[in-house]
C-alpha cells in the first residue's frame, strides 16, 4: 500500500476493483465504511461477481473476468476526453512532458522490439529522449507529438465506451457512471482511493492492471495524498515483510536485485543500480545502493566481506533466469530438482494445475515441510481416494514434516499491507517438540556447516562465514536478529561535514539508513527496515495510538517502512509551491526553512519547493511515469490482451491480428500451452477466489471456520443454473482442460450473464479453500482447474481467468 | 382470540407443571439468578498480531496461570485488541476463531518421516531429522553446484534443490531463512507473495 | 452474585414481584443491517466466548450456515438476494437471534420457576439449571429463536453476554464486528445513533429507512436499522408485527389462575414429583397426563 488501512477514512471515493475487501480483508474494509459513513464516500465496486464489498456499495458494475485493462484503458480515455484531470499535479509530477524517442511504436498490438520466437521484447526503444545536457528532453506545453501526453492520449483514445462494453460486458451506461464518479476526484479537494488484490495480480497481464490504475490515480492527482493512493491488500499476514527482505529468486533485502551471471564486475553491478538524476536537481535515492548492498554483505559476512574481495560478492549466486515456483515446478516435473523445502505455503494447493504439482513433487528425492499444521503437500504421496488419486507404493519421494509454532507461541515482528512492522509477544507453549522457524533454520544450518567444516565440500566459503554470533546458536532470538536488519555502526562513524564529531559509536544501533556507509564501516540487514530497532528500543514494539491531527497517521504505534513514514510520495500531497493542495487534507508542507506535518516527509526535508525536486524521489526522473519506460515486459503502456483461456477467439482490440489474442511476453512452457481449454469444450470463465468465512488453505484445519461454511461448494447464476437444469444444493462436477472437481452448486443472482462481443456469457466462481486434509469436509483442490501460465513480470499464476464446464451430477 | 379445546389444554398443562410451585410459595432453586461467571477475570494477557491477512489486527491472547513455575499456561481465549488503530477490537471469522487454529487436532507435534514408498508416517527426533535432511541437502549441493558456467563466469549458484518461505513467520525468520538460503548458493527461492 | 446493573425485573413463572425501586441502565444492541457484509464474525465470537461449536454441518446451496439457529448456534446470518426495479440487486443480510424483548414471549410462556429471567437493564437470559425442557419457551417466542439441545434437553438462546455486561463489558459479537455493524449501549443512545443512520440512509436515497423495534412486544433490546423498514419480510421473514401469540396471552391472563385452582390436584402431585425425582420428570410426566386427556379429547 502506498497509504495504510486507517487512512481510507480520509477517502471521497474509493473503487474496489481487482480485490474484494469486505471479503478478504473485512477489519480493514471498516475504513471504507468509515469514509462512507464520516466522509460521504461513494463506494465503486467493479467484480464478475456481486459480492461482499459489492453488497455495501453505492455503485457495482459487472465486469468479465481478465478485461481490467481494457475497462480502466477507458476510463483513461474518459478522463482525458472529458478533462477530468488534475492538471497541476499532472505537469508537475508525473512525465506528461516528457519527449519519447523517435522509434518507439506501437502496432498492431505489438510494441517496437518484439521478438515473436522468444516472445520477448528488445525494450531498447521504450525510453525519453535525451537532450545533449544529458537530461531527458520535456515539452511543458504538452504540444510535442511525442511527449507522453500526446502519446498516451493516442493509446487510449481506441477505448472506446462501446468497446469496453463489447470486451468487458460492462453495459455502457454503468461503465459511464462508473467514469463519472471517479472523475469527480479529479478536483484538488477530492481523493478517490483504489483498493485491490489478488483480483488483479493473479493474470497473466496483472501487473499491467495494476500499472492501468495507478494511472488512473495520476492523473486525478491522487498519489501521495491522505485518502488515495494505489493499495495492495496483500493477502498473507506477512508477505509485504518477507517481499521486503526479498525471500524471492533475484532479490535481495529491500528490493535490491540479485546480480545477473553477465555482471561479473562488482563496480558495474553497483553502477547499474545507482541511477544518475535523469532531470536537473532530483533525488534519485537509488543513487545509495552500495551503501546499502555492502551494508548487507557486512551483516552477513562479517569480516569475511572485505573491500579486497568487493564484500563478498562472489558469494551472492548469479541468476541466468528467474527461479520463481512456476519455473521450479516445470524443472521439477522435468526430473531436473533434486530436493524442495516448503516452510509453510501448502504448494499442492496453492499453485496451479494440482495434477503436474504432485507429480512433479513425485519426482523429487526429497521433501521437507515445515508447518504448524498437517498440509495437503505433506500428505501428497497418501490417497485420499478422487480428491488424491495416488499410489503411495509409486512415489519415492522422502518426506520429512517438521513442526514449527504458530504465532501465538512466539515473539517477532510482522509487516501489514501498510507497512507497519508490528512486534508480537508469545502467549503460549508450543504443542509437543514443536520449534520456530528460526530454530529450525539454525538447526538444519548449523548441521550443515559442521558437516561442511568436517568433509568439506563444495564452495564451502558463504556457510563457514556466514555470521552467527547469536547467544544460543541453535536458538537466534528475534531480538537478536531484528537488532541485526536494523543495523549498526561497525566503527565510529563520522559526520561527513564535521568529521570532530562522531555520529555513532562503533557497535551502537543506527537510527536509520540515511546513516548507512558503503565503506564496509556500517552492517545492515535489510536498509528499509532500518530503524525497526535503534538505540531507543524496539520502535515496532511501540503502543501509542494517539492521532493528534485527526487523519489516522498514528506515528508513535509500531514502525512503518521507510523511516517511519505512513503515506509514500507524500510531498505530492503538496502543491509546487508546498502548500497542500487540500487544506482539509493537510500531509506535509514546507514551513519556510523545512518539511513538516502530520507525517514523516517522504522527502529531502530541507529542499525548498524553488529548488524544483519532484516527489518520487525514487525514480531518477523525480516524477511518476505514464511511460514505464523498460521497467514493464509487455510495453511501456498497458494494453488489454485476452487470457489464455478465453471465450473470445480474438483480441477485439486486434481483431485482425490474432497473435496479438494474449500477452505476447507472457512465459509458456512446452506442454502447457496444449493443456489450454478452448472455448468450445469449456464454455464459460471461471475465477477462484477467497471466502470471508476462510483463509487460504489453513482455516479448513479450524474448527469454528468449519462449522460456519463446512463443505466445498461453487457458485452459479441463475441463467446457467437454469440452463443446465442445476438448482441450488445440486452437485456439480466443473472440469478444466486440466482435471475436474466436484461441488455443490450453489444459484445465485449475484452473478449476472453479461453480453460479451454480442454473446451471452456465464462466468463460473470457484471458492479454494479445500482440500483432504482438514477438519472442514473434504473437497477438491480448487487449483485442480487453473492453468499454468503467469503474468508476464510477476509470473503470478493466471488463477483469476480461465475455462471450465458445468455439469449437473 | 380462537382457541381450541386442545390448544387450552395443552396451555393449562403447561401451567400446571410449573407456576403452582412457585404459587405455593416453593422454589427449588435459590431466587437469585446468577451469570455464567466472567471467564476472564485473573487470565494473563498476551499482546499479539492475526495471522492471516495483511491488515494486521491486533489481538489479545488470554491464558490459564499467573506463569508461576509450576502452572502450565492454557490459551483459553482470543480476541481483539481494543487499542489498536486499525481493528480497534474488531474481527473477521478468522480473527476470531483463532483459538481453534492454535488448539486445531491437525497441529503438528513431532518431527515426522515418510520413508520413500511408504503409506505411512514414522516419527523420528529433531537430530535425526536435521542430519538426515543435511546429508540430503549436502549430497545433492556437492554434485550440483556451480561454481562456473562454461563460459567461465563465476555464479556460485546451487538450482536443483528450492526453498518456499512461508507466509506468516515473523521478518526476523524470514531475515534468517534468507541469509540461510542465500549462503547456500539457492535460487529456486520464493515466498507466497503471489499465491 | 449477580452486579446491581443485573437486577432482576422479572421470571419465569413466578408471582412474587421483584424488588422493583432501583432505576438502572437499560441497555440494547442495535444492527445496522445496512452495514453488515455477512461475515459471520458475530458468530464465531459468539461459539468462542460461549463455548459452544456446532457440528460441521453441509452446504445446501446457499451462504447459510448453520442453516439455522441451535443449541449450539445461538446467532446466524440469514441471507436474501432481492431485485427490484428501482434498486437493482441487493443482498440483504440480517443476524438472527434473541431480540430482548421487553415484553419475552419466551419468559411469559415458560412453566418453570426461574428457568428464564429478565434483568431489569432488558436482557432477557435463560437459567438452564432450571429449565425443565418442555420448548414453551419456543411456543412463546414471536422470533422463534430458543432451542433445545439435543445432548442436556435444555432451553439455549443468546445471553446478550449477560457475563461479559454484568462486569461492564460489551457483548462479544458486538465488539468482533468489523464493520460497526452492531453496536452496545443504552438503549437511549441506540435509538439516537439509528435514528442518525436513518437520516443518512434516506440521503442516500433509501426513503423508507428506518428502526424496528417493534411495539407488539413492547420494543426490543436488540433493534435493527433496515433499508426497507417497511418491508421486514425482505430480510429474510423478519415479522412485520410480531406479537406473543395468543395462546401464551391466554395463559398469562386466564389460564394461570385457572389452572392453579381448577387443577389443584396435578399440581401437587406434580409438585412432589417435583422435589423428589427433578425436573424433567415433572415435565414428561405432566405430558403424559396432558396427552392423556387429549386422546380422551379425541374420542369423545
Amino acid at each position: 500500500m502506498t497509504n495504510h488501512w486507517t487512512d481510507i477514512k480520509n477517502a471521497d471515493v474509493v473503487l474496489i476493483m481487482g480485490g474484494n475487501a469486505a471479503e478478504a480483508h473485512p477489519c480493514g474494509f471498516k475504513w471504507v465504511v468509515e469514509a462512507k459513513q464520516h466522509n460521504k464516500a461513494k463506494l465503486i465496486v467493479v467484480d464478475p461477481r456481486f459480492n461482499r464489498s459489492a453488497s455495501q456499495a453505492d455503485f457495482y458494475a459487472p465486469i468479465r473476468t481478465g478485461t481490467d485493462i481494457a475497462f480502466l484503458g477507458g476510463v483513461i480515455n474518459y478522463l482525458i476526453a472529458n478533462d477530468k484531470i488534475h492538471h497541476e499535479y499532472v505537469k508537475s509530477y508525473t512525465d506528461m512532458t516528457f519527449i519519447v524517442r523517435e522509434d518507439y511504436a506501437f502496432e498492431n498490438g505489438f510494441f517496437s522490439g518484439y521478438d515473436e520466437a522468444k516472445r520477448k521484447y528488445d525494450k531498447s526503444t521504450w525510453e525519453y529522449e535525451i537532450g545533449k545536457d544529458g537530461y531527458v528532453v520535456t515539452d511543458p506545453t504538452l504540444q510535442h507529438p511525442r511527449c507522453v501526453f500526446n502519446l498516451m492520449k493516442a493509446h487510449f483514445s481506441r477505448y472506446t465506451p462501446e468497446l469496453v462494453e463489447k470486451i468487458c460486458g460492462t453495459p455502457k451506461d454503468k461503465f459511464l457512471t462508473v467514469c463519472e464518479m471517479i472523475g469527480s476526484a479529479a478536483a484538488p479537494n477530492r481523493v478517490m482511493t483504489i483498493m485491490y488484490a489478488l483480483g488483479w495480480t493473479q493474470h497473466s497481464t496483472g501487473s499491467q492492471m495494476i500499472r492501468t490504475g495507478a494511472m488512473v490515480q495520476l492523473l486525478l492527482g491522487n498519489i501521495g495524498k491522505a485518502g488515495g493512493g494505489m493499495n495492495a491488500l496483500r493477502g498473507h499476514s506477512n508477505i509485504q515483510g518477507l517481499t521486503d527482505l526479498g525471500l524471492l529468486s533475484n532479490l535481495l533485502p529491500g528490493y535490491m536485485t540479485l546480480p545477473g551471471e553477465k555482471e561479473q564486475d562488482f563496480q558495474a553491478y553497483l553502477a547499474s543500480r545507482t541511477q544518475k538524476p535523469m532531470r536537473p536537481g532530483q533525488m534519485s535515492y537509488w543513487q545509495n545502493f552500495p551503501k546499502f548492498l555492502v551494508s548487507n554483505l557486512k551483516a552477513w559476512y562479517g569480516n569475511a566481506a572485505t573491500k579486497d574481495n568487493n564484500f563478498a560478492y562472489d558469494y551472492l549466486p548469479k541468476l541466468d533466469k528467474t527461479y520463481d515456483v512456476l519455473q521450479v515446478m516445470e524443472l521439477m516435473h522435468q526430473g531436473k530438482m533434486t530436493g524442495y523445502v516448503a516452510q509453510g505455503f501448502n504448494p499442492l494447493a496453492s499453485f496451479p494445475n494440482k495434477a503436474k504439482v504432485g507429480a512433479a513433487l513425485s519426482k523429487l528425492k526429497f521433501l521437507v515441510i515445515i508447518d504448524p499444521l498437517a498440509t495437503d503437500t505433506s500428505e501428497f504421496w497418501k490417497n485420499y481416494g478422487e480428491f488424491n488419486n495416488v499410489n503411495p507404493a509409486e512415489i519415492q519421494t522422502e518426506v520429512f514434516r517438521l513442526p514449527s509454532t504458530c504465532f501465538a507461541e512466539e515473539d517477532g515482528s510482522i509487516t501489514n499491507s501498510g507497512r507497519w512492522l508490528q512486534w508480537h509477544w508469545k502467549g503460549a507453549e508450543p504443542p509437543g517438540d514443536a520449534r520456530t522457524d528460526q530454530e529450525i533454520m539454525a538447526g538444519l544450518f548449523l548441521k550443515l556447516k559442521e558437516m561442511y567444516k568436517k568433509d568439506g565440500g563444495a564452495f564451502p566459503d558463504p556457510i563457514l562465514n556466514l555470521t552467527w554470533g547469536y547467544k544460543i546458536p541453535d536458538s537466534p532470538s528475534p531480538e537478536e536478529i531484528a537488532k541485526e536488519y536494523n543495523g549498526k555502526a561497525l566503527v565510529d562513524l563520522l559526520d561527513p561535514k564535521d568529521p570532530s564529531k562522531v555520529v555513532k559509536k562503533g557497535g551502537e544501533l543506527l537510527d536509520g539508513f540515511a546513516q548507512l556507509r558503503d565503506d564496509g564501516s556500517t552492517a545492515c540487514g535489510c536498509w528499509i527496515f532500518s530503524g525497526a530497532w535503534t538505540e531507543k528500543g524496539n520502535m515496532m514494539a511501540r503502543r501509542d495510538n494517539s492521532d493528534p491531527w485527526g487523519n489516522g497517521q498514528t506515528l508513535n504505534w509500531s514502525f512503518a517502512w521507510p523511516a517511519n513514514r505512513r503515506i509514500i510520495y507524500n510531498r505530492a500531497s503538496a502543491d509546487p509551491s508546498g502548500k497542500p493542495f487540500d487544506p482539509k487534507r493537510k500531509q506535509i508542507w514546507w514551513d519556510g526553512t523545512k518539511w513538516t506535518g502530520s507525517d514523516v516527509p517522504d522527502f529531502k526535508v530541507d529542499s525548498a519547493p524553488e529548488d524544483g525536486m519532484g516527489p518520487f524521489i525514487m525514480n531518477p526522473e523525480g516524477v511518476a511515469r505514464f511511460f514505464a519506460r523498460g521497467g514493464m515486459n509487455e510495453g511501456p503502456f498497458p494494453e488489454h490482451y485476452e487470457p489464455f483461456e478465453s471465450p473470445l477467439e480474438v483480441n477485439l482490440m486486434h481483431p485482425n491480428n490474432p497473435k496479438a489474442r494474449n500477452n505476447p511476453a507472457a512465459r509458456v512452457f512446452k506442454g502447457d500451452m496444449e493443456a489450454f481449454g478452448k472455448a468450445k469444450e469449456f464454455p464459460y470463465p471461471a475465477t477462484t477466489y477467497r471466502l470471508t468465512e476462510h483463509f487460504h488453505y489453513w482455516t479448513k484445519q479450524v474448527e469454528s471456520n468449519a462449522v460456519i461454511q463446512p463443505e466445498q461448494f461453487v457458485e452459479i447464476g441463475e441463467g446457467l443454473a437454469k440452463e443446465k437444469g442445476i438448482v441450488a444444493g445440486d452437485r456439480v462436477k466443473v472440469s478444466s482442460n486440466r482435471g475436474y472437481i466436484k461441488a455443490v452448486a450453489v444459484v445465485t443472482k449475484r452473478i449476472m450473464p453479461i453480453t460479451v462481443d454480442g454473446k451471452v456469457v456465464h462466468q463460473v466462481g470457484i471458492p479454494i479453500h479445500w482440500g483432504f486434509k482438514g477438519v472442514a469436509k473434504n473437497g477438491y483442490i480448487a487449483n485442480t482447474l487453473t492453468p499454468f501460465v503467469g503474468d508476464a513480470n510477476s509470473q503470478t499464476p493466471e488463477f483469476k481467468s480461465f475455462l471450465v464446464n458445468v455439469e449437473k451430477i | 382470540m380462537q382457541l381450541s379445546r386442545r390448544q387450552f389444554f395443552k396451555v393449562c398443562a403447561a401451567g400446571v407443571s410449573g407456576s403452582s410451585m412457585a404459587v405455593l410459595g416453593f422454589s427449588p432453586t435459590a431466587a437469585m439468578a446468577e451469570t455464567r461467571h466472567f471467564k476472564l477475570a485473573r487470565t494473563t494477557e498476551v499482546r499479539n498480531t492475526c495471522p492471516y491477512c495483511s491488515v494486521g489486527c491486533g489481538i489479545i491472547l488470554y491464558s490459564l496461570g499467573d506463569r508461576a513455575k509450576n502452572a502450565h499456561s492454557e490459551l483459553i481465549h482470543i480476541e481483539g485488541d481494543p487499542d489498536h488503530p486499525v481493528n480497534r477490537g474488531t474481527l473477521c471469522p478468522k480473527g476470531a476463531g483463532l483459538l481453534d487454529f492454535v488448539k486445531s487436532k491437525n497441529r503438528l507435534k513431532f518431527p515426522e518421516v515418510r520413508e520413500a514408498g511408504s503409506d505411512q508416517w514414522k516419527r523420528i527426533s529433531w537430530d535425526e531429522a536435521f542430519t538426515r535432511i543435511a546429508k540430503l541437502m549436502k549430497a545433492d549441493r556437492d554434485a550440483n553446484f556451480v561454481a562456473k558456467t562454461a563460459d567461465g563466469l563465476t555464479v556460485n549458484r546451487w538450482l536443483t534443490t528450492g526453498f518456499l518461505a512461508a507466509s506468516a513467520s515473523s521478518n526476523e525468520s524470514g531475515y534468517l531463512t534468507h541469509k540461510v538460503v542465500r549462503s547456500l548458493g539457492m535460487l529456486s527461492f520464493d515466498n507466497q507473495a503471489r499465491v | 452474585m449477580p452486579l446491581q446493573s443485573l437486577d432482576i425485573a422479572a421470571r419465569s413463572a413466578t408471582t412474587t414481584p421483584p424488588p422493583g425501586i432501583r432505576k438502572t441502565l437499560e441497555v440494547a444492541k442495535l444492527i445496522d443491517v445496512t452495514k453488515c457484509i455477512g461475515c459471520k464474525a458475530c458468530q464465531v465470537a459468539c461459539m468462542q466466548w460461549n463455548d459452544v461449536r456446532d457440528e460441521v454441518g453441509e452446504n445446501h446451496g446457499t451462504y447459510d450456515n448453520p442453516r439455522d439457529l441451535t443449541a449450539n448456534s445461538w446467532t446466524v446470518m440469514r441471507y436474501s438476494e432481492v431485485e427490484s426495479q428501482e434498486r437493482g440487486l441487493e443482498w440483504l443480510i440480517r443476524k438472527d437471534g434473541c431480540m430482548h424483548c421487553e415484553d419475552p414471549g419466551c419468559l411469559k410462556a415458560c412453566p418453570s420457576p426461574g428457568a428464564i429471567i429478565k434483568y431489569a437493564n432488558g436482557i432477557v437470559d435463560m437459567q438452564q439449571e432450571n429449565c425443565i425442557g418442555c420448548g414453551y419457551c419456543i411456543t412463546g417466542c414471536p422470533f422463534n429463536v430458543p432451542r433445545i439441545s439435543e445432548k442436556d434437553h435444555k432451553a439455549y438462546k443468546c445471553t446478550l453476554c449477560s457475563d461479559r455486561v454484568a462486569v461492564g463489558l460489551e457483548p462479544a459479537c458486538v465488539k468482533v464486528c468489523p464493520t460497526g455493524c452492531i453496536s452496545f449501549g443504552s438503549k437511549e443512545d441506540m435509538k439516537d445513533i439509528a435514528e442518525e443512520r436513518v437520516v443518512e440512509l434516506k440521503e442516500r436515497g433509501y426513503g423508507n429507512a428506518g428502526l424496528y423495534d417493534p411495539q407488539g412486544v413492547g420494543g426490543t433490546h436488540v433493534m435493527y436499522v433496515l433499508h426497507h423498514a417497511d418491508k421486514p419480510g425482505l430480510y429474510h421473514d423478519l415479522p412485520t408485527d410480531p406479537a406473543i401469540s395468543p395462546m401464551v396471552s391466554l395463559w398469562k391472563g386466564v389460564t394461570k389462575p385457572l389452572a392453579t385452582l381448577g387443577l389443584a390436584a396435578v399440581a401437587i402431585g406434580s409438585l412432589f414429583h417435583y422435589v423428589t425425582k427433578g425436573p424433567n420428570e415433572v415435565s414428561k410426566e405432566t405430558e403424559k397426563e396432558v396427552e392423556k386427556e387429549l386422546e380422551e379429547e379425541g374420542k369423545q
